[in-house]
């Protein structure tokens, strides 16, 4: 018996959701009195995959046959590592890559599939995880009738906690068909900035901005903290930022430790993708404005005077 | 001279640029994007009565309309296709009005992917579709699950989180979203993909399309065997938010101290 947790890789190093993933299937293993396997492909360092062990994986299977990226194959790739060790329970991280292998793994592995889980199981007979529902206006408990189940863990639901462990690296060969799909471009954004959907602080904006040009203090902001940018779907509709940074309903939906939301309404649909944030801070001239309501901290006033003194605080709370 | 040459190499070229394919769209219904959520039965139903129910907006906005488009260029049909009762027939005639030329409804409670999968994947396979477009999720389940599923089972390549499709014959050229990126890939039909934000622009029905949608045909199928692999236990609401503590907007300073020493956040 065994948990595995399938990892994947950006620039030859493990991912943060990936870890996560770990961390999940690590606790998920101690709790059913087994261990924890992580499975990996394509050309990732050997201390990144060693690392995995610092997070609760005792081995990994490491196949280098599989291109980095290439994910059409992976299911079977899962598939068959859950099959060779006999893996109770498989894990992924729901972000890009999770949304597409962990639907068909569970397919190939016709195992019950929960989506989204925001929590460890609160049962194991049978498994029973608690997921995000209704675009986080809700959570469903959702059991699993098969003897074999398969966990999405949604980003930034779990604390990484590590110790000094390291896995140790089992190379590993799927036999997979053929490709069907040929990738003719890949166009990576590249090292700088934070990737939204993992970001642990998001700064975010709407339509009070105005326009594009007043996106500098925001974007000053964010560097200042480390976070990522994001934005409400009017604004990146009229093309005043790009679409990967709508949040919400219809956009992207995410969980960060805080979101800073300035010149935004709150409208429910914007609410729907954002209200999983452990802390919300609303920035707004309109003390009638809805996102209040959801806010943990605000401030009343108008975002071209209070941004500047915001930037300006955290700059010299950084420069201490 | 110019002439044989030309008749020579005409219907070559007709047969590999046009190519009218079959679309499937996987259409689902969901609650109105302002609808309050709220549960009854113990918690174990999600209160419909009430509720405004439209397509779920990345099977409408961008799957739906980018197959109409598709068809409208190169030729084809457009099916759609639902798991579920005669309570989904309002969200299909709305996808008949847009522009879909025909509606499939396997007549079946949708209460597990697996099982959903399971009856669109033969029904595709079964019927020859070319091509199999699911949105990114529905935003009630917000399961992201289907569209794999559909196509493992059906054994059709899976290409997820499309932004952008066109075809060159029957090869199709895919833009995506992947982790940390964008990327592009080219897949032969039959495939299935799922549609994400980018592939097209909503299309508002008008009156004409209102009129043929309620005679073009939908087709009421029985569901075929197969196993529930989850269930829901129960729903839960999320603690409501206490009140908002308001800071001095001529005071920036005392937001950092509360975000690093009371919320820890910073
Ligand atoms: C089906 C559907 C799906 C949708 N999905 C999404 C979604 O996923 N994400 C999303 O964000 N929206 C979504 N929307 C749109 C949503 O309903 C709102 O229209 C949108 O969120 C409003 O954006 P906003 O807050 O930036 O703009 P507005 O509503 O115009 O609000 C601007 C805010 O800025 C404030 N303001 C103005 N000037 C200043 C200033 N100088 N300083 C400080 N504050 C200022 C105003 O008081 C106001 O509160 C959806 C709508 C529909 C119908
Ligand atoms: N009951 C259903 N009938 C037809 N298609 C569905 C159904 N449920 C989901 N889908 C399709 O699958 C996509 C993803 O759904 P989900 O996996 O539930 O997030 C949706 O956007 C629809 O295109």
């Amino acid at each position: 018996m065994s948990v595995l947790v399938f990892t994947d890789s950006l620039n030859k190093e493990i991912t943060k959701s990936s870890f996560e993933a770990v961390v999940y299937g690590a606790k998920v293993a101690s709790d059913i009195g087994t261990s924890c396997i992580a499975v990996s492909y394509g050309d990732v360092t050997e201390s990144s995959l060693s690392a995995l062990g610092k997070y609760g994986a005792l081995k990994v299977l490491h196949d280098t046959s599989i291109a980095s990226g290439d994910i059409q194959n992976l299911h079977l790739l899962v598939k068959q590592a859950c099959e060779k060790e006999s893996s109770k329970v498989v894990v992924f991280g729901l972000d890009f890559t999770g949304k597409s292998v962990a639907p068909m793994a569970a397919a190939a592995l016709k195992a019950g599939y929960i989506s989204g889980a925001i929590d460890y199981p609160s049962s194991y007979q049978p498994i029973t995880v608690k997921k995000n529902v209704f675009s986080g206006k809700a959570f469903a408990n959702v059991q699993i009738n098969t003897p074999v189940g398969v966990v999405a863990v949604l980003p930034n639901s779990v604390k990484i906690t590590t110790t000094d462990a390291s896995a140790s690296i089992e190379l590993f060969k799927a036999t997979l068909p053929g490709s069907k799909i040929k990738t003719l471009e890949t166009k990576l954004k590249g090292g700088e900035g934070v990737t939204l959907t993992e970001a642990e602080i998001v700064v975010s904006a709407g339509r009070g901005m105005k326009g594009p040009e007043n996106w500098g203090d925001v974007e000053e902001l964010a560097i200042l903290l480390g976070a990522a940018t994001a934005c409400s779907r009017p604004v990146a509709d009229i093309g005043w930022r790009p679409h990967h940074e709508h949040v919400g309903q219809t956009g992207v939906a995410i969980r960060p430790n805080l979101y800073i939301a300035i010149g935004i309404s709150g409208a429910i649909q914007h609410l729907a993708g954002v209200n999983g944030s452990k802390i919300i801070v609303v920035i707004n001239k309109d003390p009638e404005a809805p996102f209040f309501k959801a806010a943990d901290y605000g401030i009343v006033g108008d975002a071209f005077d209070v941004l500047p003194k915001l930037v300006e605080a955290v700059r010299k709370l950084k420069a201490a | 001279m110019f002439v044989p040459f030309l008749t020579r190499l005409l219907p070559n070229f007709a047969t590999s640029k046009i190519r009218h394919m079959k679309y499937l769209v996987c259409i689902s219904k969901a609650p109105d994007t302002t609808t309050k959520i709220t549960f009854t039965d113990n918690n174990t139903k999600f209160a419909e009565s009430g509720v405004q129910f439209i397509v779920n907006p990345y099977d409408e906005w961008y799957a739906l309309v980018r197959a109409i488009e598709l068809k409208e260029k190169n030729g084809g049909t457009v099916t759609t296709i639902t798991v579920g009762g005669a309570e989904n027939d309002p969200i299909i005639r709305k996808a008949l009005a847009i522009g879909a030329d025909n509606a499939v409804r396997i007549d079946a409670p949708a209460t597990d992917a697996y099982f959903v999968a399971s009856q669109i994947s033969k029904y595709a396979t079964e019927n020859g579709f070319d091509v199999v477009l699911t949105g990114k999720e529905t935003i009630d389940y917000n399961g992201s699950q289907m569209g794999g599923m559909i196509a493992t089972l059906a054994e059709y390549p899976f290409v997820s989180l499309a932004t952008k499709l066109e075809f060159e014959g029957s090869k199709a050229i895919i833009e995506k979203d992947v982790q940390g990126g964008v990327e592009i890939v080219e897949v032969n039909t039959p495939f299935v993909l799922s549609a994400a934000k980018g592939m097209a622009e909503q299309r508002i029905p008008n009156m004409r399309g209102i009129m043929q949608a309620r005679t073009k045909p939908l087709t009421v199928v029985a569901a075929t065997d197969c196993d529930n692999l989850t269930e829901v236990v129960d729903y839960e609401l999320p603690a409501a938010k206490g009140d908002v503590k308001l800071v001095d907007p001529n005071n920036p300073e005392e937001l950092i101290e509360l975000l690093r020493n009371e919320a820890k956040a910073i």
